[in-house]
């Protein structure tokens, strides 16, 4: 997935459409106090210079699906792990929660049910089918929408067609109204975002650490 | 000085003393057992409500996802270091006032490790599946991470319970075959079964001999190793001022550091609730009064060198956290640490003076107090110092973590309190003048 962070508005579409697509709960005004909530995508603010001349930086900030996991080898029961695609998936039903994965995490984007899951009415109604509620005590973590992939890869298979670059899209790309991020396959070199990746415009979120993140921000070199 | 040395008291009296304990129960030690049976019971049914509800009862959030329940943990399985690593360092070395000392301690290490080795299960947000962290035969061939510190803890521990029980148990065999003809028919039956037939042969005291000094190694070992892998549970993970070289070795001075400290308290209690002042002595007050102050000196040097080292190197994320420690929102708890574990003992068991039996016992509580803070300042600023700056956070404990870490220290005295009342909580034989000729 590549960002681009120059086109971002700062809107905050994305972690809507992550609520509604990924069935996250709503968390009422004293759990959030308490820093609790659960936006698997969030938009981070940074301000530079002093008011009034005051320029704000958005930066959308997800499970950047790293290739060296940090939070994968240290959980005891592999409900984080590498799946063959290169997706760092959870499992929610082997999470015993240990919180470790959350504690090793350097971007800060796992996220605990530290209680059943609530949703205020209606808004229980609107769950997605095809995305699994957490139970109490589980982690869990943007799963870049593998529901759509797999969707999407199920779809071509039966219509007998390669997967169209592009085809497949995470909720929080689809709502982008600034078109600022793109999703694709990585691992093919003529992919958008595979050349939006290579351009000269992309970094990493704490690339130095090694952790190699599949998510390339992309921001006009200073 | 002969009476002070209590080698010197006739045998038949040293039993006599010894024994007594075991028979004899005041009311005011049944109020004790059950005043603090009582705050085990408040703690359980806090840990009830966490698991009906979930963690979210906790003053857990996000980032700072471990709180008291792992800093309990780190302590207890510290304070655990106080036995088996004295007792063995002291038994291979053949220091000779160790006698009085060794029971008291290797209790303390089992029961230590008993409370110490329930916080990673009460700490999970699934409680009730946490035997999936171990190896077991199941129908879907699934095996735990091996590669996870959290699974090198729960082999550590296991082993370190198994090992200090056994190191318990050996020298207890002697003196349970003594009171085999106790006059309490269930108490016979007990410490019949318990000794496992010791007859007090030649072939059998060589054997017991020989096993404890191979205990002796062997537990030494597997101590200085399980403090290793707790401390790994941080060093490993890539969280600023976690990943740390020295942890390994600063986590074992400091656990042995709080754990001299939890002996000399108990030692010093036990010598007051039994009246043991013929076998505990001031000798061996200043003896282990002057081993708290080395590993406070110790101590200060690792934790010296830890900060040191983070404050010139001055790298932005690390620094965060150490600032927080330092002159932030940790630093009451940082200097009060600092305090009570180095200044306190520093002056008052460094002065030759001041180093008498109440100035131990006030250190000890202090250099407890501190080596929880430390734990404390090890794992909370850390976390809620994360490396993206927009996620940091701050944690503020419920009363239901304070009701489970009271409920731990409750259920350490009413282990310790039935443990005297069922053995002998000095070895009785080490006094024994030739363990072969006599009775």
């Amino acid at each position: 997935m590549s960002i681009d962070l120059d086109r971002c508005t700062g809107c905050e579409a994305c972690v809507v459409a992550c609520h509604a697509e990924n069935n996250l709960p709503v968390s009422s005004p004293d759990q959030a106090e308490k820093g609790r909530t659960a936006h698997w995508i969030r938009v981070d603010r940074y301000y530079e210079g002093e008011f009034p001349d005051v320029k704000v930086k958005y930066r959308p900030v997800l499970c950047q699906q790293c290739d060296n996991a940090p939070c994968e080898p240290v959980c005891p029961t592999y409900a984080t792990y590498h799946n063959a695609e290169g997706l760092n998936v959870q499992v929610y039903n082997r999470c015993v929660g240990t919180f470790y994965c959350a504690n090793n995490c350097p971007y800060s984007v796992r996220f605990f049910n530290w209680f059943a899951p609530e949703w205020p009415e209606p808004l229980q109604l609107q769950h997605n089918p095809d995305v699994a509620i957490r139970p109490a005590g589980v982690m869990e973590k943007c799963t870049f929408c593998v529901q759509r992939i797999q969707r999407g890869k199920r779809d071509a298979v039966v219509e007998n067609r390669p997967l169209a670059d592009g085809e497949i899209q995470p909720a929080c790309v689809q709502s982008c109204p600034a078109e600022a991020m793109v999703f694709g396959d990585l691992n093919d070199p003529e992919s958008r975002v595979s050349k939006l990746a290579g351009s000269g415009r992309s970094t990493q979120l704490l690339g130095e650490l090694g952790t190699k993140p599949k998510v390339f921000y992309l921001e006009r070199a200073k | 000085m002969a009476a002070s040395v209590p080698e010197l008291l006739p045998y038949a009296k040293i039993r006599e003393d010894l024994f007594r304990p075991l028979s004899s129960g005041s009311s005011r030690y049944w109020i004790t057992v059950f005043a603090a049976l009582a705050v085990v019971v408040l703690g359980m049914a806090a840990w009830g409500i966490q698991v009906r509800d979930g963690m979210g009862v906790t003053g857990l959030n996000r980032p700072v996802f471990w709180g008291f329940y792992i800093v309990d943990f780190v302590f207890w399985i510290g304070i655990s270091h106080a036995g088996t690593l004295i007792s063995a360092i002291l038994r291979l070395t053949d220091a000779a006032w160790r006698k009085p000392v060794t029971r008291a301690a290797e209790a303390i290490t089992v029961f230590c490790l008993m409370i110490g080795g329930m916080f990673p299960i009460i700490h999970l947000g699934r409680s009730w599946l946490f035997f999936w962290l171990i190896p077991y035969p199941n129908p879907r061939m699934l095996w735990p991470n091996f590669r996870s510190p959290l699974l090198w803890d729960l082999v550590a521990i296991l082993t370190y319970v198994t090992g200090s029980v056994i190191y318990l148990y050996l020298p207890l065999i002697p003196d349970m075959a003594q009171l085999a003809e106790h006059n309490v028919p269930w108490r016979r039956k007990l410490y019949r079964i318990l000794s496992l037939g010791w007859t007090g042969s030649d072939r059998e005291w060589h054997a017991l001999e020989r096993a404890m000094k191979l205990m002796a190694c062997i537990i030494l070992a597997v101590a200085v190793s399980v403090h290793t892998v707790v401390s790994w549970d941080f060093a490993m993970s890539i969280a600023p001022m976690w990943h740390s070289t020295i942890f390994g070795p600063y986590f074992v001075s400091g656990a042995i550091f709080s754990g001299i400290a939890a002996l000399l308290l108990v030692l010093g209690i036990l010598r007051r609730a039994l009246g043991l002042e013929l076998y505990l002595t001031k000798h061996h007050f200043d003896n282990l009064s002057k081993l708290l102050l080395l590993m406070s000196l110790l101590w200060f040097y690792f934790t010296f060198a830890e900060y040191q080292t983070v404050w010139y190197g001055n790298e932005p994320s690390e620094m965060a956290v150490f600032a927080g420690r330092i002159r932030g929102l940790y630093a009451p708890y940082f200097w009060i640490m600092v305090v009570c574990n180095f200044v306190v003992p520093f002056v008052l068991l460094g002065i030759r003076k001041l180093r008498t039996i109440s100035t131990a016992m006030i250190s000890s509580v202090c250099v407890i107090i501190g080596m929880w803070l430390e734990r404390y300042i090890i794992v909370v600023p850390t976390l809620g110092n994360p490396r993206m700056n927009t996620a940091s956070g701050v944690y503020t404990a419920t009363w239901i973590e304070f009701a489970i870490t009271a409920a731990t220290f409750a259920g350490m005295i009413v282990l310790y309190l039935l443990f005297s009342k069922l053995f002998p909580i000095i070895a009785v034989w080490e006094f024994k003048p030739h363990a072969v000729e006599e009775d």
